[in-house]
């Protein structure tokens, strides 16, 4: 580990007015996993880019083993040995998993594609790495977790001696990022050297042999990770201490919203079976669960865009049918939905038009949309709920992920809503947003509000929630109180193991 | 079903699904290819039209046919660089820079005729493309007459599909042209200009919709009148939804919509009490029903009808 194979020295990248990197220099050791950790915005993948040839760099110089790489070429890049894994896929979905990997590696004139030595490498690299893949599948017929695999196998199939992965988590469960970071680890124990790009503590602190600290662009800290700890990295990426907030106890009040048996089939296949829970006002009860249970029909039947197929469902001590999203609107229901560029907000849009979509009737006059008022209203938000980077008649697509989501956040709470259905409201933010999204969720908790969390982040729900309850192919556990739920509880709830709750759920 | 059997067992028959496959054959390889790569190309119609009059008007004036035929493949690969132009430098809208260059292109193909050629009763004629008589084969009772009678371009066309389905399933470059129309970016990650491989593939596969043109005025018949490409253009692009961007089934395609039509052709002149125009829809209508058929299992390229900038998602 102490050989350099990397030098990243003095690299400063500007667009514009932006100075993205500022005299960045790190290194990279032979079989060192280097985590960079950073914000969203901090120049992680601006420096990445620069490495891999995509961008040219201002200032500074990349070497490899010594020698420097000329900048602005990719294919210098793949010469000497680096992979990038993206965060979106760089892969064709109708084509096979060779056809994938062998694509560019030939010389484009050559008669007849060695298709069985590229076989027969493929393979062995695959089986090398552990990383099981069938060469002749479809590309698309594959999960997210196995094309990556792909994605990581393309890069090796060039020689690549250093990996670098762009957020590799970001569209992984947990179990595959799991096993993802099992592999990595594995393969730095045979040589390579990897760098990967993150805003998660939880995984820069449980694979990284080393973190860099990224922050306004700038190399802020770099810190072994024998020798640091979750709290020091937070305030280092973030710049100020960031505290995420606290749950302040509070007594629930009446039943808002009750389940019972409730059942939703689709196309024939069960989604959810005998589903129950009841949430009171001023509770945030939390729905945890490894994504794919049933929490997207979950959300759906209470947001009024799907039916259901058995069971009741009581709305403010009244049973109602199947709701339309109208009624779900009408009845002061705020939804963040789990997908918040495809259902969320429409992109195209601009941030006023986004902000009184669900609400037209109130935003017209004579037949025609109140803009003035939309526009009022659109600036509310944007003040109210700290909407960094829009104006209301900026289009909404330009925000970051973090930004949409406290619009969405504001479209919601600005009504008062009685009940929010909230379901991963956090995931893919960054730390500083992710903390505003939460005092946001329990400030409307303290306002009365009942909030339904939906979620597979352990620490939210730990943190957010009064009581939870595990949804496990398509079946709600009985619930238990936050205080006598832990990491190895809900684990065990999570995979459907439920015989340690009977009596939580009893205590008074 | 004796009149059925009759007309199946004439050897004109088959020598005539031949002979209006042919053009269908060059036009939809040439569509296909372009699709490959993620260009839509609705030119084919206008250049189809222009190849057969450029075609027809070098022979008209001394040039040997094989010499036709290239020209009208030169005039193609021009169109083919101007639809590259306005789809992919400025990742224009594929439909609309498609229709255009059919509009231009049709227009500009009587407009050239007319400058050059007088307006008479009767059209100027060509020596066409005769039949090669192939030893042993074409004088086989009726498979020498069904199979072996055909024009050079007819089993030009036949050869140019299978090299095509070889080159784009078994080549590095065919590769590359998959990977083009599936997904650009990733193309270009692994070192292949996108930007390069469409032009290519739309500038080559210009050039073949042109010599499908070709053959209706220098083999299928001698002169040239502004009509006559007759929509085969859009049953190209038909045909290569049918054969699921595969070259192989696209031969296949274009025989068996000329099977309908020539069957047709047939039909009519011994039912009687029938108008006509009901046979005449009868190819379309069961393309229609093929298509539906086959179609439902087809895989787009992904890329098809997006315009590739650098650096974007």
């Amino acid at each position: 580990m102490t050989t350099p194979v990397l030098d990243i020295i003095g690299v400063s990248k500007r667009f514009g007015d932006n100075l993205a990197n500022d005299g960045i220099s790190m290194s990279l050791g032979k079989g060192e996993i280097v985590a960079l950790l950073g914000e969203n915005g901090a120049g992680k993948t601006t420096l990445m880019s620069i490495l891999f040839g995509h961008y040219v760099p201002d200032d500074g110089q990349i070497r490899i083993d010594g020698e420097e790489l000329p900048p602005g070429k990719p294919r210098a890049a793949i010469g000497a040995g680096v992979g990038m894994v993206h965060q979106h896929f760089s892969l064709a979905s109708n084509l096979t998993v060779l056809e994938n990997v062998m694509t560019g590696t030939e010389q484009l004139w050559k008669l007849r594609s060695a298709t069985e030595e590229a076989r027969k490498k493929l393979v062995g690299i695959a089986e090398r790495f552990g990383l099981k893949v069938d060469p002749d599948a479809r590309l698309g017929d594959l999960s997210v977790g196995e094309q990556q695999r792909v994605e990581i196998l393309k890069a090796l199939y060039n020689d690549a001696r250093i990996l670098i992965l762009d957020e590799p988590t970001a569209v992984l469960t947990n179990i595959e990022a799991e096993r993802m970071f099992a592999t990595l680890k594995d393969m730095a124990r045979q040589g390579l050297s990897l760098i990967f790009i993150s805003h998660k503590l939880d995984e820069v602190m449980a694979a990284a042999h080393r973190i860099v600290v990224l922050r306004g662009g700038k190399v802020v800290a770099e810190r072994k990770a024998s020798e640091t700890n979750k709290a020091e990295l937070a305030e280092l990426m973030v710049g100020r201490r960031v505290t995420r907030p606290v749950r302040e106890p509070s007594t629930p009040g009446a039943v808002v919203l009750e389940l019972r048996d409730l059942g939703v089939r689709i196309g024939g296949v069960e989604r959810l079976k005998n589903v129950g829970f009841v949430l009171r006002e001023g509770e945030v009860l939390g729905i945890i669960g490894v994504s794919g249970n049933g929490q997207a029909p979950l959300a759906r039947v209470l947001s009024g865009t799907l039916a259901r197929t058995s069971g009741e469902l009581l709305l403010y001590g009244e049973a109602v049918g199947n709701l339309s999203v109208g009624d779900v609107v009408d009845a002061g229901i705020g939804r963040i939905p789990e997908d918040r560029n495809g259902e969320g907000a429409i992109g195209e849009m601009s941030i006023w038009e986004n902000a009184v979509l669900e609400r037209l009737p109130a935003y017209s006059r004579n037949g025609l949309v109140d803009r003035k008022a939309g526009m009022a209203f659109a600036k509310s938000i944007i003040d109210a709920f700290d909407v960094r980077g829009g104006t209301p008649a900026s289009g909404t697509r330009l925000l970051s992920g973090g930004n949409m989501q406290k619009l969405i956040l504001g479209r919601n709470l600005s009504h008062r809503p009685r009940i929010l259905i909230a379901a991963q409201p956090a995931r893919g933010l960054d730390e500083g947003a992710v903390a505003a999204v939460h005092a946001r969720i329990l400030e409307a908790r303290k306002a009365g509000t009942a909030v339904l969390l939906i979620s597979e982040d352990l620490d939210e729900v730990i943190s957010l929630a009064d009581r939870i309850q595990a949804i496990v192919g398509g079946r709600l556990s009985p619930p238990v109180n936050a205080e006598e739920a832990d990491a190895r509880l809900l684990g065990l709830m999570m995979s459907g193991d439920w015989s340690h709750i009977a009596e939580a759920a009893h205590a008074p | 079903m004796s009149v059925v059997f009759d007309i199946l067992a004439s050897a004109g028959l088959w020598a005539a699904i031949l002979r209006i496959a042919t053009p269908l054959i060059f036009g939809t390889l040439g569509a296909l290819l372009c699709e490959r790569a993620g260009v839509l190309n609705l030119g084919i119609e206008g250049i189809m039209t222009f190849g057969a009059m450029i075609g027809w008007l070098a022979v008209f004036h001394g040039a040997d046919l094989w010499t036709g035929v290239l020209v009208a493949a030169i005039s193609g690969t021009l169109f083919g660089v101007l639809h590259s132009l306005l789809t992919v430098t400025l990742g224009l809208s594929q439909h609309v820079s498609g229709l255009g260059v059919t509009l231009f292109a049709s227009s500009f193909s009587y407009y050239v005729f007319r400058l050059v050629v007088p307006v008479a009763g009767t059209p100027p004629t060509v020596m066409p493309f005769q039949p090669i008589d192939i030893p042993a084969l074409s004088s086989l009772p009726f498979i020498g007459p069904a199979f072996f009678t055909q024009t050079a371009p007819t089993y030009l066309a036949i050869v140019i599909a299978l090299i095509m389905g070889y080159i784009i399933f078994r080549t590095p470059v065919g590769l590359a042209i998959r990977m083009t129309g599936e997904n650009p970016h990733a193309a270009e990650a692994q070192g292949v200009n996108p930007m390069k491989v469409r032009y290519g593939a739309v500038i080559a596969g210009s050039a073949l919709m042109a010599v499908g043109g070709a053959f209706l005025t220098l083999s299928a018949f001698n002169s040239f009148f502004p009509t006559m490409v007759q929509g085969r253009g859009w049953i190209c692009i038909a045909l290569v939804v049918f054969a699921s961007w595969r070259p192989g089934r696209a031969l296949f395609g274009a025989l068996l919509f000329a099977f309908f039509d020539a069957f047709q052709l047939r039909l009519q002149t011994v039912v009687e009490g029938v108008p006509y125009q009901i046979f005449l829809m009868t190819p379309y209508i069961l393309s229609i029903f093929a298509l539906a058929l086959m179609a439902r299992r087809a895989r787009v390229p992904q890329a098809l009808m997006q315009p590739y900038r650098r650096g974007e998602r």
